[in-house]
């Protein structure tokens, strides 16, 4: 396998991986790293994974193991907590303070679900992955991962109702 | 899309039973911004989901681990190494020639000295031969 036959066929999820790692490391510049390391393993692997069906949903599988070793090392753990309190720059500054309040809010209910449930939310309702590549990816069943989906959205409902009817939003 | 036929689907959403295809029309609507006063508490979480979609990874993707550079310092060992071996040899070289030279200086000095006095003796010896014969020719 060539180097440009490679990154043909990883280019079209690098940005999901980078999303992903995002997700669960907090900081861009971790999850930048992480991205790099993922795609030189995948490199490293590549006579391997010429045999996978579905390399996108191994990638991803690949990515969370590496961010929850990274999050085990001491190092990242510091990480976390440096960047616990973070906000999310991202969202464009001129729209709306109170928008942006509102859509970081989402992103702090996002993050304080557990490990699981951030995961699964992210891989559906942000890269739209179907059940089926979200089971592998997590290796679950798929009921499973529906009902964690389901209390995962209804945790982030209701904490939005709260905020909502408090007019706090 | 009628307003029913969101609430319906915001209710499949929250059970996950939705498919992709239905949470593509439930982004849009949100999307759109005409939102029902009671669904206004969605709008900032599929706002959010669209937004953070378009997070991009902007780095390039190296694909060549940064080996070369310690190839190079290996080089680099490799030939300052080499270097001092070189010098070290031809320094001790130059050092024994110049001891050589020391000793021959030496030596040619000494070996002046002696003769310088051997002649002194020869001509002291000269001298005595040239009595020994006058004693003789008047001895004869």
């Amino acid at each position: 396998m060539k180097q440009s036959d490679f990154l043909k066929i990883v280019f079209p999820f690098k940005n999901k991986v980078f999303r992903f790692a995002k997700r669960l490391l907090v900081s861009t510049e971790e999850a930048e790293d992480a991205t790099q390391e993922l795609f030189l393993k995948l490199w490293k692997n590549r006579e391997k994974i010429a045999d996978y069906k579905n390399i996108e949903a191994f990638a991803m599988t690949m990515t969370k193991n590496y961010c929850y070793d990274r999050l085990k090392s001491k190092q990242a753990s510091n990480l976390t907590l440096i960047h616990n309190n973070y906000q999310e720059k991202e969202t464009s500054l001129d729209k709306k303070i109170e928008y942006q309040d509102s859509v970081n809010q989402v992103h702090r209910l996002i993050q304080r679900l557990p490990e699981q449930q951030k995961i699964i939310i992210q891989l559906r309702d942000i890269e739209q992955y179907d059940y089926d590549e979200i089971s592998k990816i997590v290796d679950m069943q798929p009921t499973a991962v529906r009902v964690a989906l389901s209390r995962a959205r209804k945790t982030i409902r209701q904490e939005l109702t709260k905020t909502h009817n408090y007019g706090v939003s | 899309m009628e307003l029913a036929n969101i609430e319906e689907l915001v209710e499949k959403y929250l059970n996950a039973e939705t498919s992709l295809q239905e949470e593509v029309t439930l982004k849009n609507y949100f999307k759109e911004g005409v939102i029902a006063p009671h669904l206004q508490e969605y709008e900032s979480l599929f706002c959010y989901f669209a937004n953070t979609k378009e997070e991009i990874f902007t780095k390039t993707i190296q694909l060549e681990t940064k080996k070369p550079r310690g190839k190079k310092l290996k080089w680099l060992s490799v030939a300052a190494s080499v270097a001092l071996l070189i010098s070290v040899f031809i320094g001790s070289q130059e050092y024994e020639k110049y001891q050589q030279e020391k000793t021959l200086a030496q030596v040619s000095y000494a070996l002046n000295m002696l003769s310088l006095n051997f002649k002194k003796g020869e001509r002291a010896i000269a001298k005595v031969q040239t009595y020994e014969n006058t004693i003789n020719t008047i001895l004869k």
